[in-house]
């Protein structure tokens, strides 16, 4: 017998779905109905891997306030768009192959991550050093990006400027396509490893007492963190502060940390604040603004109420 | 039955234990008492496996704690540690019922659950069940992990110093429980301890460490002479026989 809660999310997610596919359908419809489909799949692919992979790294680091952009993932993207369009030109950098630049940026940055995480797994480096030198790294990548996008020029810096945001509109069907096999795999994988995840949520020491081979564990869930994370960053951009309005979210709407029950919660939380912030900036406000933005806004408030109200408890 | 042998360990040049070697049969309480520093803690961590093995050996039941599979050894060794944070929104019975994992992997069975209820029970926390760990006393949730260690339902428990937060009443009630299941399961605890009183009244065997190395070791009425008590702790202090056990006036 599934939550009623859950039940509810399911449903208001499947409504935004629904309104996304339906509201203002004119014209050709197969061919509009088709490019709403492709953007639906991005998003929903987008929600679910950010969902699943913020729920994962705060699991495994025992921290709400974390989100795997602490491991400078994200930065490296920026990083890699400024440098590419300081040495194609902006014009270079926009007539790049998408596949190549997709699966290019999808490796450097599991690289990155196999990089920090790989003194972990060999026990020469715990959690906590390399989520520092997450930090670091990711503090050098946005320091070289803030320098290339001074010496380029402002054309280029427009460029630079919309990459590093979400965007949703300038889709490739296959890669889509790719993206969601990933995330639908992780997602499976999540599921089935749900119970042990509640045990890996309990910290440490008391996993290991349980029977959990603890180092194994904590590296194979943060480089599956990796995956989700590069693949959505690279099919859309950037995301920081999204993933941990839905954790916190979900979270607050369960009142437990059980995964069976908080990985779903926040998927399809993810899903009604993406699919349907973006049919509502689209047909209510005209699209007026960047769904990435506002959303980076709304994270960053969240934020900020979180740790006034962590602080008072 | 628990093997060390040749154990040492050093963190960069200093030496946390020296060479220990011991054996802990199955059954009855051992208590390993010392001063701060002694290495007890470590000792304890390695045997949970909690920490890889530098030099020597640990076998439990002859399974070498640094390569058998984590599942197996947590089917006959629980542990539970002095600061074990914990997820906060997780119910106390969720917690408890955790101490079954090793044995069911996230699906519990009637038996498991009927074992959940009755630690529940012994450790009084009937009426706490629903609630948030987050929301519990100190004392409350030690008692929550402590419940889930005896679920575990293992042949050894190590627990290291678990009368920390609990008041007189519960200190008493854990010895108890632990001297319950060792006498009538032949199960064995091992503890670190402060309180040599509690080590005197219950344990069937003080092992005492300083610097690293084991400096005394058998009963409580051999361990606890002044002679050794001072080489222990450094002090002299007067020991008095009341109900037929040591009673130490440490505090004096």
């Amino acid at each position: 017998m599934p939550d009623r809660r859950l039940i509810i999310l399911a449903a208001i997610a499947c409504a935004s779905i629904i309104a996304f596919m339906t509201i203002g359908l004119r014209g050709n419809m197969v061919f509009v109905l088709q490019l709403r489909g492709l953007k639906l799949l991005a998003l929903i692919q987008v929600s679910v891997s950010i969902a699943l992979s913020t729920v994962l790294f705060q699991t495994v680091t025992a921290n709400r306030i974390l989100t795997p952009s602490i491991m400078g993932l994200d930065a490296l993207y920026l990083f890699g768009q400024t440098a590419l369009v300081f040495a194609l030109g902006g014009l270079g950098y926009a007539s790049l192959n998408g596949g190549l630049k997709f699966g290019a940026e999808v490796i450097v940055m599991i690289a990155l991550a196999m990089g920090l995480l790989w003194p972990m797994l060999r026990s020469r480096m715990d959690m906590s050093l390399m989520l520092l030198m997450g930090v670091t790294l990711g503090l050098l990548f946005r320091s070289l990006s803030a320098l290339l996008s001074r010496v380029i020029d402002p054309n280029d810096f427009a460029i630079v400027q919309t990459a590093s945001f979400a965007n949703f509109n300038m889709l490739r069907a296959d890669l889509t396509i790719i993206g969601t096999i990933i995330t639908l795999g992780a997602a499976l994988l999540c599921w089935q490893k749900r119970h042990v995840l509640d045990i890996i949520g309990l910290g440490r020491e008391t996993a290991i007492g349980l029977g959990v081979h603890w180092i194994r564990a904590a590296t194979g869930l943060l480089l599956l963190v990796s995956v989700l994370v590069a693949v959505s960053t690279a099919l859309v951009g950037p995301v920081a502060f999204f993933g941990l309005l839905v954790a916190a979210l979900a979270e607050r709407l369960m009142q437990t940390q059980r995964h069976a029950l908080l990985l779903p919660a926040a998927s399809f939380i993810a899903i009604i604040v993406l699919v349907g912030g973006q049919t509502i900036l689209q047909h209510g406000l005209g699209g007026a603004s960047t769904l990435g933005v506002v959303i980076e806004f709304a994270g960053g408030l969240l934020f900020l109420a979180l740790l006034i109200l962590g602080s008072r408890k | 039955m628990i093997r060390i042998e040749n154990v040492s360990l050093s963190y960069r040049d200093v030496p946390i234990l020296r060479d220990i070697t011991l054996s802990l049969d199955r059954g009855g309480i051992i208590a390993l008492v010392g001063p701060n520093g002694a290495g007890k803690s470590t000792l304890f961590s390695l045997m949970a496996r909690l920490q890889p093995l530098q030099s020597g050996r640990i076998t439990i039941d002859d399974l070498p704690v640094d390569r058998t599979p984590s599942r197996q050894l947590a089917q006959r060794l629980a542990i539970l540690r002095q600061d074990g944070a914990v997820a906060s929104r997780l119910t106390v019975r969720e917690l408890v019922g955790f101490g079954r994992f090793p044995h069911h992997q996230g699906h519990p069975g009637v038996e498991d659950l009927a074992l959940v209820d009755a630690a529940l029970e012994q450790f009084e926390l009937k009426a706490l069940s629903e609630r948030f760990i987050d929301t519990l006393s100190g004392g409350q949730r030690q008692r929550a992990m402590v419940a889930m260690t005896f679920c575990q339902g293992t042949d050894y428990l190590l627990l290291d110093e678990p009368l920390n937060n609990l008041d007189m009443f519960h200190a008493r009630q854990l010895m108890r429980s632990l001297r319950s299941i060792a006498d009538e399961r032949q199960r064995t605890a091992i503890i670190v301890l402060h309180d040599i009183n509690q080590a005197a009244a219950y344990a069937d065997r003080i092992v005492a460490m300083r610097d690293g190395r084991v400096i005394a070791d058998g009963t409580p009425d051999a361990v606890l002479t002044q002679d050794n008590l001072e080489a222990i702790f450094g002090y002299r202090m007067q020991i008095e026989q009341m109900g037929g056990k040591p009673f130490v006036l440490h505090h004096l």
